[in-house]
């Protein structure tokens, strides 16, 4: 399975590792919903860290779409809320 | 409730199809979407040029203020050993006032240096894929079909979307980021102008250097006077033994 890491670039990961992203997304989930920022945080960082330790990175040049994008570990909450909102964080592009 | 990932890439993939919606035949949506892509290039050597020179800018002002507090440092202590304490707690406001604007501006700075850093490589990785987008366009272009080109354009568009929607996302967030400074250097440069930091790169003279000039120059003058004093005295004396 192919996973951005939004803002570094995407890494193709196997099936154990997936499981064990899956995982942490659903506890990234409840700690957003809690606004829980510090444990979000650490969700987050620990996605980031599999996906670089297990995935192998894509080169710069691949068009291949992502099954899933894992947003960057340094936002605020306040931030990772806007990006899940549809006029969030990502900007329209130009014009 | 979906996760945070699967949100995402939701998120992302209805902002791009929106923008390719726009066009009605296959080779319309290719060129299009390559020419946004562009755009978006340039916008990205835009933000890089605006977060350096940001950059720059805050460094230099962190450079002069803390000249600055030496310099007050200096002056308070001249200011003590004259005897005038009043020049001296004026020297040391002025320097507490900038040691107040200095803290924090690293930490900030460092952030600006890594929003830079992440648009440098956001901008590397889209320069990529545009390139790789341009050869695959033609190629369908050529190739294919309306309805096979169709579903190729969908394949091809989704990744570069992507890339697109996380370097927007990184031009958006060095873009706060350098408002945020910029307002900042220009705070500093209105508390400067106001006086309330005396501006010394300028080279200009302040009140206060101005006074301790002055206190210098007349402790010069006296000490001048005692040493013309002494020899005067000292050469009547040996004009007298001459006599």
């Amino acid at each position: 399975m192919i996973v951005r890491l939004m803002s570094e670039g995407q890494y193709e990961i196997d099936e154990t590792a997936r499981e064990r992203l899956n995982e942490l997304d659903d506890k990234a989930v409840a700690a957003l919903e809690a606004g829980d920022e510090e444990t979000l945080d650490r969700h987050l960082e620990e996605m980031w860290a599999l996906v670089k330790s297990e995935g192998k990175e894509l080169p710069a040049e691949s068009l291949e779409a992502s099954d899933c994008i894992v947003p960057p570990a340094d936002l605020t909450l306040e931030e990772t809320r806007a990006l899940f909102d549809g006029e969030g964080l990502i900007p329209d592009l130009p014009v | 409730m979906a996760g945070l990932m699967a949100r995402l890439s939701m998120v992302i993939k209805s902002k791009f199809s929106k923008l390719l919606d726009r066009a009605e035949d296959p080779g319309e949506t290719l060129d299009y979407s390559y020419e946004r892509q562009i755009q978006l290039l340039q916008n990205v050597k835009r933000g890089i040029a605006d977060v350096a020179t940001a950059r720059k800018r805050i460094e230099l002002q962190t450079t002069q203020l803390e000249q600055s507090v030496v310099k007050l440092e200096t002056q308070a202590r001249q200011a003590l050993a004259a005897g005038r304490e009043d020049l001296a707690r004026q020297a040391l406001e002025r320097k507490s006032a900038i040691q107040q604007q200095l803290q924090g501006l690293d930490t900030q700075l460092e952030g600006l240096q890594a929003q830079q850093d992440k648009l440098v490589s956001s901008e590397k990785q889209l320069s990529a894929k545009v390139e790789a987008f341009r050869s695959q366009k033609e190629v369908i272009k050529a190739q294919y079909s309306a309805a096979e080109a169709q579903v190729r354009i969908g394949e091809a568009a989704s990744g570069i979307g992507e890339q697109m929607a996380d370097t927007g996302l990184a031009i958006q967030r060095a873009k706060d980021k350098t408002e945020q400074m910029q307002a900042r250097a220009a705070a500093v440069d209105e508390l400067v102008e106001a006086g309330t930091l005396e501006d010394f790169s300028a080279g200009g003279e302040t009140p206060l250097d101005r006074e301790l000039a002055a206190l210098a120059s007349s402790s010069e003058v006296d000490a001048d006077l005692e040493r013309l004093k002494a020899e005067v005295g000292a050469g009547q004396g040996s004009k007298e033994l001459e006599s």
